[in-house]
């Protein structure tokens, strides 16, 4: 695999670690498996794109994809919490109606940002640095802006989940009944989980338009998945319990996922597609389901809905 | 304290499974007053501690805690007044978090959680030191997960939980039922202790009459949703089971017929 597809590989994977934090904060800490995500991350796209090829400064429109990602988690929390719709139904709703909101907010399916000023921009004073390397200047800089702020992102949601806030949401998760014997609201506790769930998730969409140069309609089909699969394959690498190492283990399970599926694609022999890649998604995280002994969180939510 | 007045609880109204949990029940308890509730399956019993906890909402009449008219407030709320251990040992605790995490959730219950650390250096010499009077073992084990303790020691846990907020009442739903005779020992022992030491308001349902007749300084027996008679002071010292049965004739009419009950 050359040097340039090693790094286009972890520049995804780093962009889907923020989607395997969302996905984490969802499915592991609040038990609430919420699929708008696969809404979110082209809508957090389209925002970052639209508002940048409208000449707002980039990190603006980053900040607003974010807020953006937030309403949406929080209309998933709202159907499931105040209509007691099913979390998995509710998640579905806002993803179905978030393709035609994603298609208005940037009016045509397609927005190229080439040649546009972007938050990657700012870490320009990197480049000295690289240049000192030898390494491929653009693709390097794209990665190590993307290395540092999925860093900080990492720490701030690690110290986050440390603190009584934090602690609280994560026993709204692990038993709610107990939760709100302790003084917890726990219903608050769900709307601010899925909402900064969903603002991670966007927050990715947007750096994802911004390095990539163009946000499209169709990037969130399987973004749950992908996030699962970063998610689980951290798992088993990292064997914890510990919230800062599993922060950790979800980033590298990120980006070992995503060099995994660049080197499957890169194997010739093989005889598999880009377009290939939901497929290959798919069908590695089903195997991961089935496998005895490996953390599950569907399993888990099938054992529950069990009487 | 604690206020029961005419409370009216049915579940699933209007439907063939109907159920009037609770038919006009009226208690008061006193501070620092130790009460054990008694009663057939179906007589109550746990709804009357769900209606206390805020898990069932009264329909009719009022419930007062330390004098505040708590009959409206969302069990969250409630939680800065009461405390609660529940039958089921999984219930109480989270098992997949530590030991200390579950007790800096404790210690915050009833006040605003905020974005300081939930754990820090004086809070887990605290827990530590309270870990300790269990004699257990478990001081040393802060960051081990709940879900590795015992069922007994995951009570014995709850019970500690439910003081580390400083709240006066205590709510015991059968909490040694799920326990073989001895740790149930332990951990009516340990109940007695913290209730004495900390002169809390306590409120214990048991299935077990000897239990109820062992512990407190009052009891109560529940049936059909009403409190069908209340004994304390010397007359309940002087009291075995078979006079509980006796009297519970005596003021039904009927024999008590719940197995369970009578072989406890």
């Amino acid at each position: 695999m050359s040097l340039i597809a090693t790094l286009g590989a972890i520049e995804i994977g780093l962009v889907f670690a923020l989607v395997a934090l969302g996905v984490y904060i969802t499915f592991r800490v609040l038990d609430f498996p919420d699929l708008t995500v696969d809404g979110t991350l082209p809508l957090g796209a389209a925002v970052a794109a639209a508002m940048i090829a409208g000449g707002v400064n980039p990190v603006f429109a980053t900040l607003a994809a974010i807020v953006a990602g937030c309403l949406a988690g929080s209309v998933t929390a709202w159907l499931n919490i105040r209509f007691a719709i099913l979390h998995l139904l509710a998640g579905i709703l806002t993803m179905t109606a978030l393709f035609s909101i994603n298609l208005r907010v940037m009016g045509v399916p397609n927005i190229p940002l080439m040649n546009r000023p972007t938050v990657i921009d700012f870490f320009a004073w990197l480049n000295p640095l690289i240049a000192m390397t030898g390494l491929p200047g653009r693709p390097t800089l794209r990665v190590l802006a993307l290395l540092i702020i999925v860093l900080v992102i990492g720490a701030l949601l690690a110290r986050f989940l440390k603190t009584e806030f934090g602690l609280a949401m994560r026993a709204t998760g692990a038993n709610p009944r107990m939760a709100r014997a302790q003084g917890i609201r726990t219903d608050m506790h769900v709307y601010v989980g899925v909402a900064l769930s969903n603002g991670l998730v966007a927050l990715a969409g947007a750096l994802f338009a911004q390095t990539a140069g163009f946000a499209d309609v169709s990037i969130g089909t399987g973004t749950i998945i992908a996030g699962l699969a970063a998610v689980i394959l951290g798992e088993t690498i990292f064997r914890t319990k510990s919230i800062v190492v599993a922060i950790f283990s979800c980033l590298i399970g990120a980006i070992a996922y995503r060099l995994a599926i660049a080197l499957a694609l890169n194997a010739g022999w093989l005889g598999l597609r880009a377009s290939d890649l939901n497929l290959v998604t798919a069908v590695l995280v089903g195997i991961a389901l089935m496998l005895p002994g490996v953390a599950n969180p569907l399993r888990s939510l099938f054992k529950r809905s069990a009487p | 304290m604690i206020s029961v007045r005419d409370v009216h609880v049915t579940f699933g109204r209007g439907t063939p499974l109907e159920n009037r949990a609770l038919r006009g029940l009226d208690l008061s308890v006193a501070d620092g007053e130790f009460i054990t509730v008694i009663g057939s399956n179906g007589a109550g019993k746990s709804t009357l501690l769900n209606v206390l906890s805020g898990d069932a909402r009264a329909e009719r009449g009022t419930v007062e805690v330390d004098g505040i008219d708590v009959t409206r407030w969302p069990t969250p709320k409630r939680a800065s007044l009461i405390a609660r251990v529940f039958q089921d040992p999984m219930a109480g605790t989270c098992e997949r978090l530590t030991i200390e995490e579950n007790m800096a959730l404790a210690q915050a219950r009833g006040r605003a959680r905020g974005l300081g650390a939930a754990l820090d250096k004086p809070r887990r010499a605290l827990f530590r030191d309270k870990l300790a009077m269990l004699g257990l073992g478990l001081e040393n084990r802060l960051g081990d997960s709940m879900g590795l303790l015992s069922g007994g020691q995951r009570q014995a846990v709850s019970l500690l939980m439910s003081t580390l907020a400083g709240t006066k009442t205590l709510l015991l739903d059968e909490h040694t039922a799920a326990l073989d005779p001895r740790t149930a020992a332990f951990v009516l022992d340990l109940t007695r202790r913290i209730v004495d030491e900390q002169k809390l308001t306590a409120l214990m349902v048991t299935h077990s009459m000897r239990d109820a007749l062992d512990h407190g300084s009052r009891t109560v027996m529940l049936h059909e949703g009403k409190v069908v008679f209340d004994i304390a002071g010397e007359r309940r010292k002087a009291m075995d089971v078979p006079d509980l049965l006796r009297l519970f004739k005596q003021v039904r009419g009927e024999e008590l017929s719940d197995d369970s009950l009578l072989l406890s």
